[in-house]
């Protein structure tokens, strides 16, 4: 098994995924002038939830492939709880944070005992209950979902009923998670979490608790993903059964594979990539579920540097010509 | 009526029937699994759409003469679809893994995970287009018709047949991967291809064979299960993740394990319908969260790499 992880970052890739970063923001800044903005949140919700499954897959090595489950769990809490329960929406989002990050622990603490495709297949495992569990108890309201999700007003203050006030705020959430994601990699820990993924034995060695770090990981990536899934059931206003489906698990490893694992630009553009298609081949109806899959086998056949390995390439060849000259 | 822990004892019996059937199914999926598991390191998620479409190809062969009317093709029955089946379902396996599963081999995992997923969906897919989700129906063989009353419960003979036939093939299939000359050069091929290709023997040739192979078992399940379930498009489509489930708990590449644990887990649904419905979905996967517990490795795991 070769590793889909570059060792080493080159020194080109720095330059230009700050600045595509930065242009990307600028974008998302006034992006609602001319798009839809529903569409917009949905994009930076997978984002987030691409970005916290970059965490264990990228990072920890982790081929989790239950990542919904927590998308899902969040998402079903913040709409219950908003339903039921007289709370504003950022308490709803902390809850189904809550709860996402709590599950992420359990089935971290027990998947993280096997790895490689057994950690694939027993994290799927476990988040099969979880679908079962939405699929049966009677307020999830099996195939229909929750549905009319009340937005509420942030802080007590802001309303959100207006799509363009809700993105601004999904917008702002999105960077505070994000950044944290960012800065999780960047921290010692983050190294440290990277050491284990390369050298396990080595880092052990050298006094690290593996699978502790391992754990830590999960949990994070597993919170992030709920705040994802909160975010996208208080704007859409509706939590379903697609939202824990393991296709949503099979989807976010196509966005972190074609867009590049360990990466911080790659897991963004592979959510870009992939909602822009789906809202595309949307329209094929019948088709879809055949469409979808040629596009996985597509990817997966011809995609084998992701988005971000090609651009380095492409870049590398553009400096040495420049050198030249 | 006789009571056992409050459940009449006709419906602990067909319920147990009902599971040691599911069990059959699991144990020859999850054999496949488990063959193409250990010896490509593949986790062949489009396992349960092969299955649907072995009993797919046990359909048409018998409505050959509706599908192709003035052709004149005779109706191929149950007897002879249960060996030409799982052939022709073979044949696409090798062709699935000649076209896009060899490519994948020395790449991760998710590579090869989100290949059969996709793989699944186009198969899946193209079948719902037809086919919608509604199930065909597919007759028991006459030979096999009826049943028998035992007193305590209903005896079919078709799932009598099923159970009996799975077990013996499920053991056929240990005992020529464990126990002969050809398994052996199989699991030699996987662990050092290198030096087996050395002593001249045709290494991708030899992966695509057991790739069929493994995939051969499911569509030969697939025709089993036709007169029992209908002939539907999503037939396979829940079951792959249970199969997988199943595998974990057998353990790491163990094919015995697998047939093991596939019977007892159908077991352990069954009863769990009779005492507490609602959890029957759930079940397995809560067992194979507690094996994980107590066992890392599965029932009969060897230890893990």
């Amino acid at each position: 098994m070769t590793a889909i992880v570059l060792k080493q970052e080159p020194a080109t890739r720095l330059e230009w995924e700050k600045v595509a970063l930065f242009v990307l923001l600028g974008f998302a800044l006034v992006a609602p002038a001319f798009l839809y903005p529903l569409f917009l949140v949905r994009i930076l919700t997978f984002v987030l939830f691409a970005s916290a499954y970059n965490l264990i897959f990228g990072y920890a090595g982790l081929l989790g492939f239950g990542h919904a489950a927590f998308f899902g769990l969040a998402s079903y809490a913040v709409a219950q709880s908003t339903k039921t329960w007289p709370i504003t929406p950022e308490l709803a989002i902390i809850f189904g944070v809550s709860v996402s990050a709590i599950a992420g622990a359990v089935f971290g603490w027990l998947a993280i005992r096997r790895q490689g495709l057994y950690f694939a297949m027993i994290t799927l495992a476990l988040a099969q209950i979880v679908y079962f569990f939405f699929a049966q108890v009677d307020w999830a309201h099996g195939e229909d979902g929750i549905q009319s999700v009340p937005r509420g007003h942030f802080l007590g203050l802001i309303d959100l009923s207006s799509n363009t006030v809700m993105y601004y705020f999904v917008l702002g959430v999105f960077l505070v998670g994000f950044l944290f994601s960012l800065r999780v990699v960047a921290s010692p820990y983050g190294e440290a979490l990277k050491a284990v993924r390369d050298n396990e034995a080595r880092a052990i060695s050298l006094g690290y608790n593996a699978n502790r770090i391992r754990l830590i990981a999960f949990t994070i990536s597993a919170g992030l993903a709920g705040l994802a899934g909160g975010l996208n059931a208080l704007s859409f206003q509706l939590a379903s059964l697609s939202d824990v489906h393991y296709l949503l698990s099979a989807e976010v490893i196509l966005m972190v594979l074609i867009g590049g694992a360990a990466t911080t630009i790659g897991p963004v553009l592979g959510a870009i990539v992939v909602v822009v298609m789906q809202n595309y081949f949307a329209q094929f109806g019948a088709w879809v579920l055949v469409v979808q899959g040629a596009i996985f086998v597509a990817c997966v056949l011809g995609m084998r540097n992701g988005i971000v390995g090609t651009v380095d390439t492409i870049a590398k060849t553009w400096l040495k010509r420049a050198r030249k000259e | 009526m006789l009571l056992i822990f409050g459940v009449p004892i006709q419906a602990l019996t067909g319920q147990l029937m009902v599971g040691l059937i599911n069990g059959a199914f699991y144990s020859l999926l999850s054999l496949g699994v488990a063959i193409i598991f250990g010896m490509l390191r593949i986790a062949n998620f489009v396992h349960g759409a092969q299955y649907m479409l072995g009993a797919f190809v046990a359909w048409f062969l018998l409505n050959l003469p509706n599908i192709f009317p003035g052709v004149g093709l005779p109706a191929v029955g149950y007897w002879s679809a249960l060996f030409l089946a799982p052939l022709i379902v073979f044949a696409v396996g090798a062709l699935i893994e000649f076209l896009f599963i060899r490519r994948v081999y020395d790449l991760d995992h998710a590579y090869s995970l989100l290949l059969t997923i996709g793989l699944t969906m186009v198969i899946e897919g193209l079948f719902r287009l037809q086919y919608g989700s509604s199930g065909q129906p597919y007759e028991i063989p006459e030979l096999l018709m009826g049943g028998r009353n035992l007193g305590f419960m209903f005896l079919p003979y078709y799932r009598v047949w099923v159970i009996l036939v799975s077990v013996i093939v499920c053991f056929a299939t240990w005992f020529i991967i464990e126990r002969t000359k050809l398994g052996a050069y199989l699991r030699a091929a996987t662990e050092d291809p290198e030096l087996v290709r050395a002593f001249g023997i045709n290494v991708p040739m030899m992966l695509m064979l057991t790739y069929g192979f493994g995939v051969g078992l499911a569509g030969f399940a697939g025709v089993m299960a036709a007169p029992i379930y209908q002939v539907s498009p999503g037939m396979g489509q829940n079951l792959i993740i249970i199969v997988f489930a199943v595998v974990v708990v057998g353990g790491m590449g163990s094919i015995l394990g697998a047939i093991i644990s596939g019977f007892l887990l159908g077991i352990v649904e069954g009863l769990t319908k009779v005492f507490w419905p609602e959890a029957s979905t759930t079940v397995i996967f809560v067992i194979m969260a507690l094996i994980l517990l107590v066992r890392p490795n599965g029932l009969i795991g060897k230890v893990a790499k």
